[in-house]
This record gives C-alpha cells, structure tokens and sequence, in this order.
C-alpha cells in the first residue's frame, strides 16, 4: 500500500512544475499545456484523498474538474487559433495589447 | 347649509380658472380666456355670497364654522389638517376679496385688452384669488401660511409681469426677497406657536392664549416673541418699516395688479393674520406698542414721501403703506376692529384710486408722470369724478368711508397714547395733501402734455363700470360705523365683537357711555387736519402752482431727501446688499466654492488620476508576468494561512 503521502508529493510536484512552465514558457501551447497539468495534479490530489478517507465526494469533484478541463480545453485552443490567425504568432511576449 | 359644508368650492373655482387659462388657453381667443377668468371669480363671489347668507342663519354655538376635510400632516404629535374656517372676521375678508376682486376682474379684461400676456396675467390673478381664499379661509396656521406663499408667489409673477423690462424682473424679485425676511419670522413665529401650545389650530391655540397670564409689560416672554416673530411677517407682507422697501417698486407690474394686490388685498393679509392672532397679542404689551409704534411710523414716514413723488403710481404706493401703517397703529392700540375696518373701506377706495390711476394712465396712453398730465377733468369725466370719490374718502372727508374708520383709529389711538395719535392726525393732514396734490396735478390746471402725439380717452365700459361701484362702495362703505358717532352702536365693531371678543375692547364699552364728550373734544381734529391738507394743496397746485418750484429751491435739503425717499433703498444697498453681494462673490465664489468646493471635487479627481498614472505601469500585458503575481499572492496568502493555523 503506497501511503497517501506519496501521492500529494507527486501531487505537488506536478503542480509545481505546471506553474514553472506556465511561467516561464513562451509557447502558448505549452502554456496550455501546463494549465492541464496543473488541473490534473489537483485531480490525483482529490482522488488520492477519496480513497484515504473512503468518501466519494473527491472523485465526483474529479469528473467536474475533467468536464471543465474538456470545455476549457475546446474554448482555449480556439482562442489560442484565432489568435495565431491574427497575429501570426504563438509567443505570449508578444500578445501584450492589454497594457495600452 | 349646503355651501358652508362644501367650503372648499370657494378656493376652488378661481383654482379651476387659473388652471384652465393657464393650460388650455393658449389655443383660446380672448373672449373665451376672460370668460374663464370672470366666470370663476363671478362664481366665487356668489358662492362667498351665500356661504355669507348661511353664514348669518347659524346658531352661535356654531360659530366659528370649522369644516375639515381631510389630515394633511400627521408626524408623531404633529398634525395638520386641511381645515376651512368661518367666522364673522372671515365674512368680511372673504366679501372684500371675492367683491373687490370680481370688480378688478371685470375692469382688467378692458385694461389689459391689448396686451399679449393677456391668459398669462388671467392665469397668475386667478391663482392669486385662489391662494388669497385659502389664506383667509384658513383654519389654522400652516393652512394660512401656504396661502401667505402662495399669494407672495402670485405676487413675485404679477409684478415681474412685463418680464422683457428690466426694472420689473428686479421690482419682482425685490418684493420677494424682502417678503422672504419677513416670511422667515413669520414661520419663527409659527413654530414657537407649536411648541408652545402643540397645536397649530385657531381653535385651540387662541383660547389658550387669551387665558394664559400676559406677559408683564417691559419683558419679551414667549407670547410677546410669539407675536413679534408674526409681526415680522405681517411688517414685511404689508410693507411696514423697515420692510416697506419692495411695496413702491411693486408698481411695476400692471395697475389692476397694484389695485388687487398691493392696495385691497394681499398686502393687508398681515393686519388681518395680527387681527387673528389678537389674543396673543393681547398678552404681549412688549408687541403691542412696537406694532403701534412701527405702525403709527410707517403711516407718518410713508406719506411725507408721498408729499414729493411725481409718478401717480407711486403717490398711490406710498399712500398705501402709509394707510396700512393706520391699520397697524389701530391694531397697536388694541383698537382690532377699527384696523379690520380701515382695511375694508381701504380696499374700496384705494382699489377705486389705483384704478382711476390705471384708467388715467390708460387715457394718457402709459404716460405716468404727473408733470406730464393736467386738465383731464373734461376729457374723462367719469374717472375724474369717482376718483375724487375715492380721495374724498381717504382725506377722511366726513360722511365718507374713510371718515369712519380713520376716526375710529385716531380715537382709539388718542385714548391710548396721544403721541401716535397726534401724530397720526399730522399723516392724516399729509394725506389729505398728497391725495388732493395727485388729484390737482392730473385733473386741473394746464394741460403739459402734447396734444399731437396723446389722443385722451375715457376708458371702455368694462373699465368704467367698477370705477363707479367702487366709487358708491368709497362713499357708503363706511355708514355702519356711524351710529357710533352719535353715541349709538357701531354695528361693525359689533359684528366682530364675536371674534374679538376675547379682546377685551375697553374703548367700545367706553364710547357707548362716557366716551361721547371725548368724541366731541377730538371730532374735529382729524378732518380739521385733512381740511389743511386740501387748503395747502389748493393754494400751491392751483392758486400759484409756481409756489412748489421755488419752495423746493429754498428747501432743496430736505425736498432732496423725500424724493430721494429718505435714501433708504440706497442705505438698504450700502449696508445689506452690496456687502453680501460682496460676500458672495469674493468669499462665497471665489474662496468657498472654486477653492473649497471645486478643489475637493478635483483634487479626488486628481489624487484618482495620478495614482492610475502610477500603477498603471504594473499592467505590463505579459501574461507571464501576471501569472507571476498571482502564483506569488497565493503562496503568500497561503503561508499567511497557516502561519495564522499555528
């Protein structure tokens, strides 16, 4: 029986390094893809402490989470294109409009 | 009593008038806006007429008639209820508001024929009929005091009648500022009232007046602040020193307006309110002898400006303060009924005399200027001929209205203190003298004005006809005090002793036994006085009229100061209004409202704007950059969490 501590350290872990990609990658891709990563760390969090204490609730929020990853996932990559359409570009340096 | 049960018809109607005239009439000719007009006001006397007649057949118990209607203000212990009032002293207001102005109705759709503000002046002198039988019908003070606005507004409007002239925007706005003051003290005096006796009702707050201890003569208790706060509003709403000020300038609007409203009715609404309110002033001697002193001043300082003024108008103006201020010492002297008297033969022949004017200046076509007229007597013989009637009367001339109650005033006031009535014997000379001044210099002598470019006229039928009512109402209006002279009954006094008769009248028990000997002694002296008048004006406008001329060379010191009217306009300019003009516009503008004001509303702006400026350097548009911040906020929040857990 791995301990659940184990777990949460993966947990954290990956969590860690979605939010290090998401900072430091210049790809919007990328950065896309470590918001996934991050969401799915939380996941083994949730169902890592569903199965410790035996309640079901941690994994129903689970399938949430993957059901609004699975919405976001469509809406962001669309965004992601329209953006690459118009700007010729995937590098997040230089979609910085918001500032004027 | 169908009429007394409906009392609230009565304002309605002229309400009704102004409303229709005033909303629909713009699409209407005029015959049909006058019909509106004199319907209303024709329909309001019949109404008084009858209310009146009803009035007369009531049980005594059942006087004062109080019908109300419904609560207007109900707040904690406060309450307000629209309630109408009759009693005997309403009887009479209501006969000379609604008869005289029906009369200034009918002789405004001839003078004011032509002029294109014809629905608008219909409009403003129904609504001033309606706020002026509110005021009079009121059954306690607040009722009273919307009415007292009311015809202050109506007023305001009239006389800033011909807006496109300067002058009358400023006479108007004059009237209502200096109305304003007194109206201040008036609701002062309408609050203590309540505070003092928790209700606001004639009905409650005079009775327990009349019974509380006076006040001990030479101490301001709160009857006498009471009274003298209301004495602020009746002075300034009848014009009396030191606010008689906006009264002459009054004369800028129309002439029916002077007639109707700063000759018979509006401005006596002050001696009427102080008539009302007696029983207070009763127990207040402090206030008592200032309102006859003020009075018996103003009736004295009024009339020598009079002596000098050259427009007609303003001859009339001063007259009218001047008599408002007999009304005054009357009800100054406890003599109440003799003021209300004065004010209805007053309405009559003041009313007649500003119309004469209207009617002289109407055949002079607008000329007011009496040093442009002379020798009218001819051309218009009926308004020479009622408006001597009307100066009969006011000289005092015996067997004329104002006989009556100027002797009555003069009496009581001698009896009382033989200074203000001497003294009002001397204004009553001076009135005699610039009422027969007015009547020389327009209707005799030589004709000054050009005969080419002035086609004079006698006035229309619709002008005349008042003339002529007003004219018998100026010479008979005054025979029911006559018995009283031959130590009979007055029968106005005893009319009104109902309502006064909390009042304790010494000198009516007085006259009807032992006072016949002083009536005797002192008969003579106020006719005496305005037989002089009449002889000065005699010899100096028609026997040498180059008398006046040298005389105000070789007086020029003092004729400089009545024509200049004492200078207290320019006084009033120098010590009230140039310095708040002052006030407001190098402190209250310029310090106050662009330094305090306007620098706190754009200092937040600027302090906002700044700090944007500033912080706006932190929204780089990097995402990356955001995305920094906020793992950073929620590491440092979190460890803050738990810190706090430990």
């Amino acid at each position: 029986m791995v301990p659940t501590s184990y777990y949460l350290v993966l947990s954290a872990v990956l969590f860690g390094l979605g939010v290090i990609a998401f900072i430091f990658k210049r790809n919007i891709l990328t950065v896309f893809m470590s918001i996934e990563l991050m969401l799915n760390a939380v996941n083994l969090a949730f169902v890592s402490f569903s199965r410790t204490l035996g309640q079901l609730q941690g994994q129903v929020f689970v399938f949430f989470v993957i059901v609004v990853a699975a919405a976001e996932a469509a809406v962001g990559l669309a965004i992601i294109i329209l953006i690459h359409r118009n700007r010729r570009t995937l590098d997040v340096e230089d979609v910085d409009s918001l500032k004027d | 009593m169908p009429v007394l049960s409906y009392l609230w018809i009565l304002p309605l109607l002229p309400l009704l008038g102004a409303a229709a005239n005033g909303i629909f009439g713009g699409r209407w000719p005029k015959n049909i806006i006058s019909a509106v007009a004199l319907s209303s006001t024709t329909l309001a006397f019949l109404v008084a007429l009858e209310a009146v007649r009803e009035f007369l057949s009531l049980p005594a118990n059942q006087i004062p008639w109080i019908k109300t209607y419904f609560t207007w203000i109900s707040a904690g212990g406060f309450q307000a209820d629209f309630a109408l009032q009759v009693d005997q002293l309403t009887v009479i207001m209501l006969l000379v508001v609604t008869g005289v102005g029906w009369l200034i109705h009918i002789y405004s759709t001839g003078y004011m024929h032509d002029d294109p503000g014809y629905r608008r002046f219909f409009a403003y002198l129904n609504l001033f009929m309606f706020f002026m039988l509110l005021l009079i019908l009121a059954s306690n003070y607040l009722l009273l005091f919307v009415g007292w606005e009311g015809v202050g507004l109506c007023s305001y409007l009239l006389v800033g009648f011909f807006f496109l002239k300067k002058s009358a925007t400023n006479a108007g706005n004059k009237a209502f500022w200096v109305n304003r003051v007194g109206d201040f003290g008036f609701l002062l005096g309408v609050l203590l009232i309540f505070r003092t006796f928790g209700s606001l009702n004639f009905a409650e707050v005079l009775p327990r007046a009349a019974s509380m201890s006076a006040d001990p003569a030479g101490q301001i208790g709160t009857l006498t602040a009471i009274a003298l706060l209301l004495f602020v509003g009746a002075a300034g709403k009848s014009a009396q020193l030191p606010l008689y000020v906006w009264l002459p300038d009054a004369m800028e609007g129309p002439t029916p307006v002077s007639a109707l409203i700063h000759a018979a009715t509006m401005v006596t609404a002050g001696v009427y309110m102080v008539v009302r309110s007696h029983a207070i002033f009763l127990n207040a001697p402090v206030a008592m002898q200032v309102v006859g002193i003020v009075g018996c001043a103003t009736a004295l300082f009024a009339a020598t400006i009079g002596l000098v003024q050259t427009d007609i108008k303003k001859v009339l103006a001063y007259s009218t303060v001047s008599q408002l201020g007999y009304m005054f010492l009357a009800c100054g002297v406890g003599a109440f009924s003799a003021g209300i008297f004065h004010l209805m033969t007053h309405a009559f022949f003041k009313g007649l005399l500003f119309l004469a004017a209207g009617s002289v200046i109407h055949a002079m076509g607008g000329e007011q200027d009496m040093r442009k007229m002379g020798g009218l007597r001819k051309k218009i013989p009926i308004t020479f001929w009622t408006m001597l009637m009307a100066t009969l009367a006011i000289a005092g001339t015996p067997g004329f209205s104002g006989f009556f109650s100027k002797d009555e005033i003069l009496d009581e006031a001698l009896k009382v203190s033989p200074v203000l009535g001497w003294l009002g014997v001397l204004a009553a000379g001076l009135t005699s003298f610039y009422m027969f001044r007015l009547i020389f210099l327009t209707f005799f002598g030589t004709e000054r004005y050009d005969e080419h470019h002035v086609h004079v006229h006698e006035s229309p039928k619709n002008m005349t006809i008042p003339l002529i009512v007003l004219a018998i109402l100026s010479v008979g209006g005054g025979w029911m005090a006559a018995p009283a002279l031959m130590g009979g009954v007055n029968h106005f006094q005893h009319f009104l002793a109902p309502v006064l008769s909390t009042a304790a009248e010494p000198a009516a028990a007085e006259s009807s036994s032992g006072g016949s000997e002083i009536l005797q002694a002192l008969f003579g002296a106020p006719v005496i006085a305005g037989l002089l008048g009449f002889l000065l004006a005699w010899w100096w406008y028609i026997k040498s009229p180059e008398t006046p001329g040298k005389l105000a060379h070789s007086l020029s010191g003092p004729y400089k100061l009545l024509s200049g009217k004492y200078f207290i306009d320019e006084l009033y300019a120098a010590a009230i209004v140039r310095p708040l003009v002052w006030l407001s516009d190098k402190v209250l503008w310029h310090v106050v409202d662009e330094g305090a004001i306007d620098g706190a509303v754009n200092g937040a702006a600027t302090v906002s704007r700044e700090t944007g400026d500033r912080l706006r350097h932190a929204s780089t548009g990097n995402i990356r950059s955001y995305a920094t911040w906020i793992v950073l906020g929620v590491v440092v929040f979190t460890s803050l969490l738990l810190w706090m857990v430990d």
